[in-house]
């Protein structure tokens, strides 16, 4: 509970402060928020560490329940906000943001506490409220870009197609309710055991359907490369990194804590042509995309794909192995989005062909880009190879055939990914063309920013600490009770 | 950790890399000064650990000397594990001497540094190979020596680069797809029901826990994503293009050493941890590889590009590698491994004389060009030996390597070996063909081009490069048994319990 009150001080904090102080104490408000949130991060890395965190805390009648593992993963996320924070701050404080910057970060910090309690709620009704509050302000944040015509767009197609999922998982609900006659995960767990009807199947399947969208998982995808590229930069890193990493490790947790149970007899296939689909068909379109938001987005979806090879492995090694891999994608996408942002920021260009001879004129800004698509891409010794391996590792641990066949589809796809990762580095560093985008120095959150991107890329693999203290927490989380095949 | 002569292989380039990183881009002398240093700092280490193995050798019947493991993801049980037998001392030679080439071979070339950095971090990737005995690292090195690759050709090279930069880069990461797959297997079959699983190759041999149904699926894949590097046939189309496009040094260091990293990792991974599978499916990839041999030389035939008849000489050569490691018996591998220090030498060696050429007259076809041997004799002279090494002439390594593995090969009693072995020594006739064709037209016809009357022969640093390798070339031809009783020892009794079961002709 202490991080879900921590986050809620820092808000008010921030509130007050955007509705209090003089208009001329305002451009320190990115500051301020960066601060805090540091400061709610080390506490709660701090109290993780010298163990202070009971092992499971549960409020509301059972409704919230907290462990060692949600207590990593909402670290982990707080490090890809920190990191988001420091990059906005130039476009924050940028003439045309002055009005809504207090907007933003309120919003911002709603729904990652919305996140919160999506990834801690024990019973649908909480993770309802958290889905929602995860959702909804980041279709105002999409929106913030009032004097783009995209900025707009994007911001309505997030929205309906975030409230027709929304529908839809409750659809699913509807039917798990009476299938159980419960919404709390444990009474259905238990409730389900034994059962199989088409009913279920429905359920789980539109339960699917619905956090699909939140993962864009293909063909839940459609709204995800319009929405990335009308979303101004910041929201957009903020939008393919925190929430996907949130709403995937609630996914999991959803489907081994309310339909474990049933795993190989109901949602194993369903999962498994879904992860085919999303890595294949993210990779194939994300070889046709010059705008380099739209590049991202694809990538991001195929990238969803190996995700959730974490929860198909059903095991506590996939478990760790996927908290890892939304560690080391946060750090891998938000320095592409780093640059990108910086680039956009000093330039306004965002086309791949722009970044054609990139290498002559920012050197600097192009090895970083490099970093990030190498590390994307999984290649040694950059932290992307690692959590690759072990998401493969963890999958493989289930045994059967199938994962096999599935690891080898996933396996192949990383080479066209590699191929399209490789395209970027081709234009900065191959081509011989004149570069449009002249030499010029980002601002000071941006290169800090990326400083700690690619430190975290170089050594976040290199390092065995993180992986191995992540295993720990998750073969000592109680969630491991629920991977009985 | 550091008391372990292995881990400077790393150290060393990586205090390389650090050095270069240091430097300024815009002079070039401190680049090379650190170049040239450390892959002498690399030569002298191996010579080094040459002296030492041969000394600790005789003492023990260990399968492997200098072992360490230092833990890593401990609750994986994966560990930073080294240790050399005698087929990694000799690669970890040939590749230090290459890199050492490589580097004079690259004296004038443009934006040293970055240059120098990817050429160093793809150096510290095979090293790194060479002396992992643990599955997970060893993947890991195979890798990091794989992506340099492709900026080396994409920024340095030349003709259609892009376009061979990523095929290649798609290719090798496509072999190294079903490699990872086959090594995750491996781990999760390496020890009997309830035991510790262990990355580590020793183990694993030891424990010969892979069932022979996993062995059936996993052999092949392993095979095959090393047989990617080793240009196995039809995984053989990214060596033309990638060798024909690189620049002198990528070359080199290609198709000299990480071309051997293929032929290597099927022998120390695929027929050491999976020896029945290895026996049984080895008639698949025998008739494949068999092809790489024909065909390679067939089509080195008909080239007029230099580079291009090298790079499909390469994939005849490599083949044979592969070819001869399939008839598991001792005299084969024995070839084999020979066969690889042998191309590696005189490919590096080739690669070297052609970037030479092509920078004076700045043509590769060898229709344009004629008479070199009277406009620059020393080159010629070393492209001759070289030639010669390549079709086997007694006195330079290729006749000691192709000797012992068709000897080995021709003991397999049956028509179906035999017929092979007999196809594959065609080769050896074709490849004369295809080398006489260019020393006849490219040395000694008469000159084509009045221009390079003009052109002058070897600078210093050429010189180096080149009685370098000439001189390593000589040494395998006329000691072969020197490198043949370090080799050979490899093939210990521990060894062969595991590789003897099934093989026939021991």
């Amino acid at each position: 509970m202490q991080q879900e009150i921590g986050l809620l001080v820092v808000f008010l904090i921030v509130f007050l402060y955007d509705v209090f102080m003089p208009a001329k104490c305002q451009r320190a408000l990115p500051g301020l928020t960066a601060v805090l949130m540091t400061l709610l991060t080390v506490a709660g890395f701090a109290a993780e560490l010298m163990g202070c965190n009971p092992s499971a805390t549960s409020a509301f009648a059972g409704m919230y329940q907290t462990g060692p593992a949600m207590a990593a993963i909402k670290i982990i996320l707080n490090v890809g906000v920190i990191i988001v924070l420091i990059q906005s701050v130039k476009w924050a404080n940028s003439e045309a943001m002055a009005m809504r910057r207090g907007e933003f970060y309120q919003l911002l910090l709603v729904t990652l506490f919305g996140m919160y309690l999506m990834i801690s709620a024990r019973h649908f009704l909480l993770f309802i409220i958290g889905l929602e509050s995860a959702s909804l302000p980041l279709a105002a944040m999409v929106a913030l870009d009032k004097k783009r015509y995209e900025s707009h767009e994007a911001a309505v197609k997030y929205i309906l197609t975030a409230v027709f999922s929304s529908a839809v998982f409750m659809m699913g609900l509807s039917f798990v309710y009476a299938l159980t006659g419960s919404l709390y995960f444990e009474n259905i767990y238990f409730a389900l055991s034994g059962q199989l009807s088409m009913m279920l199947v429905l359920a789980i399947a539109f339960v699917i359907a619905g956090i699909g969208f939140k993962l864009s998982l293909v063909p839940f995808h459609l709204w995800t490369a319009d929405v990335y590229q009308g979303a101004p930069t910041s929201v957009t890193s903020y939008l393919s990194v925190i929430s996907k990493g949130a709403t995937a490790f609630a996914f999991l947790v959803v489907m081994s804590q309310v339909f474990g149970v049933v795993y190989s007899r109901v949602w194993e296939w369903m999962l498994y042509a879904l992860i085919i689909l999303t890595i294949t068909v993210g990779n194939l379109f994300a070889i046709r995309q010059r705008n380099m938001k739209r590049f991202l987005a694809f990538s991001s979806v195929s990238q969803a794909g190996y995700i959730m090879l974490g929860v198909i492995a059903f095991n506590g090694m996939g478990l760790a192995a996927m908290m890892y891999y939304i560690l080391v994608y946060i750090f891998s996408n938000l320095a592409a989005f780093g640059v990108i942002g910086a680039i956009e920021n000093a330039t306004g260009k965002l086309s791949m062909d722009d970044y054609k001879g990139l290498y002559r004129t920012n050197p600097r800004l192009s090895v970083a880009m490099m970093l990030a698509m190498f590390s994307l891409a999984g290649i040694p010794p950059f932290a992307g190879f690692f959590s690759k391996f072990f998401i493969f590792t963890g999958a493989i641990n289930q045994g059967s055939v199938a994962i096999y066949v599935l690891v080898l589809i996933a396996l192949i796809n990383t080479i066209i990914s590699l191929y399209y990762y490789l395209l970027v580095v081709k234009a900065m560093f191959i081509s011989e063309d004149e570069c449009t985008i002249a030499n010029f120095r980002s601002s000071c959150g941006e290169r800090f920013a990326l400083w700690i991107t690619v430190g975290g890329i170089l050594a976040l693999g290199l390092v065995s600490w993180f992986y191995n203290s992540l295993l720990g927490i998750a073969s000592d989380s109680s969630m491991l009770m629920y991977f009985v095949h | 950790m550091f008391s372990n002569i292995l881990i400077y292989f790393v150290v060393i380039p990586l205090v390389m890399l650090l050095g270069i990183g240091l430097c300024h881009n815009r002079d070039p002398r401190p680049i090379r000064a650190v170049a040239v240093i450390g892959s002498l700092a690399l030569t002298a280490l191996s010579v080094c650990l040459l002296v030492q193995y041969l000394a600790l050798r005789p003492t023990t019947d260990a399968p492997m000397l200098f072992v360490d493991s230092w833990s890593w993801f401990a609750p994986l049980n994966i560990h930073l594990a080294v240790g050399v037998d005698g087929i990694s001392v000799a690669m970890i030679l040939l590749s230090s001497i290459i890199v050492l080439a490589g580097s004079f071979a690259s004296w004038k070339i443009e934006q040293p540094k970055e240059f120098f950095l990817w050429l160093i971090l793809l150096s510290t990737g095979v090293f790194g190979f060479f002396i992992s005995i643990d599955l997970f690292t060893m993947f890991m090195f195979y890798e990091v020596a794989l992506i340099p690759m492709y900026l080396l050709i994409g920024v340095w090279g030349s003709g259609r680069k892009n376009y061979s930069a990523m095929k290649l880069t798609l290719m090798l990461m496509g072999g190294s797809a079903f490699l990872m797959l086959g090594l995750i297997g491996i781990y999760y079959h390496s020890a009997p029901e309830g035991g510790q699983l262990t990355w580590n190759i020793l183990e694993i041999a030891q424990n010969d826990a892979i069932s022979h149904g996993w062995q059936t699926f996993l052999f092949p894949m392993t095979f095959v994503g090393f047989g990617v590097l080793g240009a196995m046939f039809p995984f053989h189309t990214w060596s033309p293009d990638g060798h024909a496009s690189a620049p002198t040094a990528v070359s080199m260091l290609h198709a000299g050493v990480l071309m051997k990293l293929g032929g290597y990792g099927c022998f120390r991974v695929a027929i050491y941890l999976m020896p029945q599978a290895a026996s049984e499916l080895a008639y698949i990839f025998l008739i494949l590889t068999g092809i790489s041999v024909v065909y390679g030389a067939f089509c080195a035939c008909v080239k007029t590009d230099l580079k291009y008849i090298n790079a499909y000489s390469s994939v005849s050569h490599c083949g044979l590698v592969l070819f001869a490691i399939l008839m598991l018996n001792t005299t084969a591998m024995t070839g084999a491994i020979m066969q690889m220090l042998s191309h590696g030498l005189m490919t590096a060696l080739f690669f070297a004389l052609i970037g030479m050429i092509y920078g004076r007259t700045h043509t590769r076809d060898i229709t344009k060009m004629g008479g070199l041997m009277r406009i620059m004799p020393y080159l010629a002279v070393c492209y001759v030996i070289a030639g010669m090494a390549s079709l086997g002439l007694p006195g330079l390594s290729g006749f000691v390597a192709e000797m012992t593995i068709f000897v080995g090969s021709f003991q397999h009693a049956d028509m179906f070996h035999r017929v092979f072995t007999i196809v594959a020594c065609c080769s050896i006739v074709i490849t004369a063909v295809y080398i006489l064709r260019v020393v006849g037209k490219l040395l000694f016809g008469p000159v084509v081009d009045k221009h390079h009357l003009e052109l002058t022969d070897a600078t210093w640093w050429e010189r180096v490069s080149t009685v370098t390798l000439i001189l390593c070339v000589a040494a395998i031809g006329c000691f072969p048994n020197f490198f043949n009783e370090l080799i050979n020892k490899t093939f210990t009794p521990e060894i062969f319990s595991v590789l003897g079961m099934t093989s026939p002709a021991l």
